[in-house]
């Protein structure tokens, strides 16, 4: 609410939470960084506390900044000034209904922010449009209450005043699982199966709210085999298809993924990662999944691997996911994690409003009318061969999960299968020259270079910048296209004075793909892998030591 | 052997083979597979169905190398996984025939989940159960259909659990069509896969079939004398509970014909825009996108 506000009055803005793997309870716990300017990544310090619980002020105590304010409820606790350093100012607030603590809360904040509660409750009134006018007004009043009561109370209190919101474009507020679904949307997908898992579930009301409407069918699996087995059959009869999950459904899905690699088949996955091995901690962040999605599969076969950095890339990756897939009838997998997807970015409004109503398929048709259809044809340019669709007369074929002829007919014939590997494997220096570079921030002539891919993106932007205001020469290279990595990488790599690779990960795997795809070693590796997301505050300090 | 025997040479005297291929058979002689697959061509040229219109997705066995030998769109996926396959093919085309052709082993087995699952959503697809109690193609073990006390490679001292009954199965799951056949008698299987495929709704076909091979015990002869076709008015057709009596029957005497059968709606019927068309052709709604945009303001 507070985030929607704010994106819409010109701030930068962006909502992170925290929470343990349980319905109700525990320590819950939504962040907001707010800006007159764009900003690429959470903070860690707080400089307005709005404590729903006593749990809430013990745990982030330590997280206060100075002059921060304290919003709590006296009925929880009575808070003594003494038990905080003498900046800290304790506004006591009392929350009526359980359900409305926030809303009162919010209503409050606008008087710090020094802006009219109508900035908020214009939100209140589109967020709840669809729950009718008694909601909206439950909630209004509730706010102003809220308000109200601070203004007569704390209206002295001016040090956390907002200052003009400076961004010009229209900005949409959404997590990187939506911008995964719009993607998708636009890049003409037409079949989903997810089995829900967490961190990639924001991904399925998108669908389903709008699956008649958007002329697309979701469909909830009864596993993630059925699911992936699915979406392959409806990209068989040409509708463009995906299944989305996490660790342990793609785990599931890796039979049906060497399959996709035999048959040529387009598809498009989305793999959020979360801490794992096997459930680990299910809604925590990790980028754990980087090798797996490279080598998931038996047998040998060609894929494409993008990490998406933000929710611009989740939403322009993916679509490029559902063309390149389509053009070269393989697997893509989009890599997400769930930072990612449970935070709410910014997305420019400019960004998605681009769309056209039809994709183009480049690699169906062609057949004659004179059978056999050759959809496995050898003779090719680029190992990528025409496919028919059930429904075109002529174009019969067995999409085989066994090695076959080229009309797709099985055979154990040596030369054929020599024939067939050739052509699919050859679709890889194709797809390299299709490569993405990497995204450049910083000093050109840097003294160290930070790499890393997904989403550490914005939080080692933050920090390079706030470096370079330092005085330090610092660049980053967020790679996007992981895989496959071309040997160009390494020469625009050996190039860097020093190199450092951070990952959200144990073994530095980013590090470990770079060194095969280019032979280059880097030494320096910053891991982290607690679950918890690295903070630009984390690498300034671990740079500065 | 005495495959021939249910062979009506009438019925096929006047038909063009349509879905011949450059490639033999290479069941083993005698196979209950021939018989289920003359039937199946028999059906489809007796429907009348446009070729390319005519999707079968195989499962892994026996009944799966069938794909090398029929000239339609063919999808050859992984073991216990076509039924999933099918779906989503028949969500995105309405318009295709879609035909599982699966075993014992296939369905009921690696693909049980799948199995109950689309018999609980309804798709418009029929699946042919391929049963003969063992896994030919990794040379004769006990399958999920194999009766207590049978000896297979795995159950040298006999099968001791009991089996699954496919028809039962599917009734039970929810679903809407269901028959028993005998490899052994091509024309009233015929009927039956020809019933199964017009039905609109997940339509299951057990096949009785005699694995010549691994299975010296149920022989086209040993069911010859146990089977009965039985014929149910339209009004029990409806009737669940009364479908699993028949159904469940098993012994001395094996009712086979078509046991259920009722009109529900469709997955594709609950999934589908029904004014788009079928699903792969749609567009992308633009002012409708624009308008979900809208709302992440």
């Amino acid at each position: 609410m507070l985030a929607k506000a704010c994106s819409r009055n010109g701030y930068g803005v962006i909502a992170s939470n925290e929470y343990p793997s349980l319905i109700r309870g525990g320590h819950n716990f939504v962040s907001l960084h707010i800006s007159t300017n764009e900003i690429f990544a959470p903070k860690s310090s707080i400089d307005i506390l709005i404590a729903l619980n006593k749990e809430t002020v013990d745990v982030r105590k330590k997280q206060l900044a100075p002059n921060a304010l304290i919003l709590y409820d006296p009925k929880d606790y009575e808070w003594k000034k003494e038990e905080f350093g003498s900046d800290i100012t304790l506004i006591p607030v009392s929350f009526s209904g359980a359900a409305m603590k926030n809303t009162i809360a919010l209503g409050a904040t606008m008087v710090f922010f020094g802006k009219e509660i109508s900035v908020l409750t214009d939100v209140i009134k589109d967020i709840f449009a669809k729950k009718g006018e008694k909601v909206i007004n439950e909630n209004i009043k509730i706010a102003t209450e809220g308000y109200n009561y601070a203004k007569s109370k704390f209206a002295s209190i001016t040090s956390h005043t907002l200052a003009s919101g400076e961004i010009k474009d229209a900005k949409l507020m959404m997590n990187v699982s939506e911008a995964v679904g719009l993607g998708a949307i636009a890049g003409g997908m037409k079949f989903a199966a997810i089995y829900p898992m967490t961190p990639i579930n924001a991904l399925i009301p998108f669908f389903t709210d709008n699956a008649t409407k958007l002329n697309i069918v979701y469909k909830q699996p009864e596993d993630e085999i059925a699911g992936i087995n699915m979406a392959i059959g409806a990209s068989l009869a040409g509708a463009r298809s995906m299944v989305a999950t996490s660790g342990g459904g793609f785990a599931l899905m890796v039979e049906a993924l060497s399959m996709t690699g035999i048959m040529e088949v387009p598809l498009v996955v989305d793999l959020g990662m979360r801490p794992g091995p096997a459930t680990g901690m299910p809604t925590w962040t990790e980028q754990g999944e980087l090798h797996m999605a490279i080598h998931a599969g038996h047998g040998e076969f060609p894929r494409i691997v993008l990490a998406p950095g933000d929710v611009e890339e989740g939403y322009g990756l993916t679509k490029k996911a559902f063309d390149l897939a389509d053009e070269f009838q393989i697997p893509v997998i989009v890599l997400t994690d769930k930072y990612l997807n449970e935070t709410q970015w910014q997305l420019s409004e400019s960004v998605v409003n681009h769309m056209n109503q039809s994709v183009s398929n480049t690699t169906i048709g062609n057949i004659k009318d004179t059978p056999p259809f050759k959809r496995y044809d050898v003779d090719t340019q680029t190992g990528v061969s025409m496919r028919s669709l059930p429904g075109m007369k002529y174009g019969e074929y067995i999409a085989n999960s066994y090695e076959h002829e080229e009309d797709g007919y099985t055979t154990e014939n040596a030369q054929v299968r020599i024939s067939q590997v050739n052509k699919r494997l050859k679709k890889a220096q194709a797809i390299l020259k299709k490569a993405l570079q990497p995204v450049i921030f910083g000093n050109t002539d840097a003294d160290v270079t930070f790499i890393s891919f997904g989403s550490l993106k914005g939080v080692i932007r933050e920090a390079v910048a706030t470096l370079i205001k330092k005085g330090k020469k610092v660049k980053h290279m967020h790679v996007a296209w992981v895989y496959p990595i071309p040997e160009s990488f390494g020469e625009m790599l050996s190039r860097e004075k020093r190199l450092i690779c951070v990952e959200q990960n144990a073994t530095g795997q980013l590090a470990s793909v770079i060194k095969e795809a280019t032979g280059i070693t880097i030494k320096e590796k910053w891991l982290k892998y607690d679950g918890r997301q690295w903070t630009v505050e984390e690498i300034i300090e671990k740079y500065g030591r | 052997m005495t495959v021939g025997n249910g062979l009506s040479k009438k019925l096929l005297k006047n038909m063009e083979d349509k879905f011949i291929t450059s490639t033999k058979p290479t069941w083993c002689p005698g196979c209950g597979n021939f018989g289920i697959w003359l039937a199946l061509k028999n059906a489809l040229t007796k429907l009348a169905i446009p070729r390319e219109n005519i999707v079968i997705v195989y499962g892994v066995g026996c009944h799966g190398n069938m794909r090398d030998w029929m000239h339609v769109y063919g999808v050859q996926g992984l073991h216990g996984r076509a039924i999933p396959v099918a779906q989503g093919m028949k969500l995105a085309n309405s318009n295709l025939h879609v035909i599982v052709v699966s075993g014992d082993g296939d369905c009921l087995g690696e693909g049980g989940n799948h199995f109950i699952h689309a018999a609980k959503r309804n798709p418009d697809i029929t699946v042919l159960v391929h049963n003969n109690e063992v896994y030919g193609l990794t040379a004769g073990q006990a399958s999920p259909t194999a009766q207590i006390g049978f000896l297979t490679k795995s159950t040298p001292s006999g099968v001791v659990d009991p089996p699954f009954n496919p028809s039962t199965l599917s009734i039970l799951s929810g679903g809407t069509f269901a028959a028993r056949g005998f490899a052994g008698d091509i024309v009233g299987l015929t009927e039956l896969i020809e019933k199964a495929i017009s039905h609109k709704g997940f339509s299951v076909v057990d096949v009785l079939q005699p694995c010549v091979t691994f299975d010296k015990v149920h022989t086209y002869e040993w069911y010859r004398k146990r089977i009965q076709k039985v014929n149910i008015n339209e009004e029990k057709l409806r009737d669940r509970l009364a479908a699993i009596e028949v159904a469940r029957q098993w012994g001395d005497k094996i009712p086979i014909g078509v046991f259920f059968e009722t009109a529900m709606q469709t997955s594709e019927e609950r999934e589908m825009n029904s004014e788009v068309g079928p699903l792969y052709l749609s567009p992308i709604p633009i002012a409708e996108v624009q308008k979900i945009i809208g709302q992440f303001q």
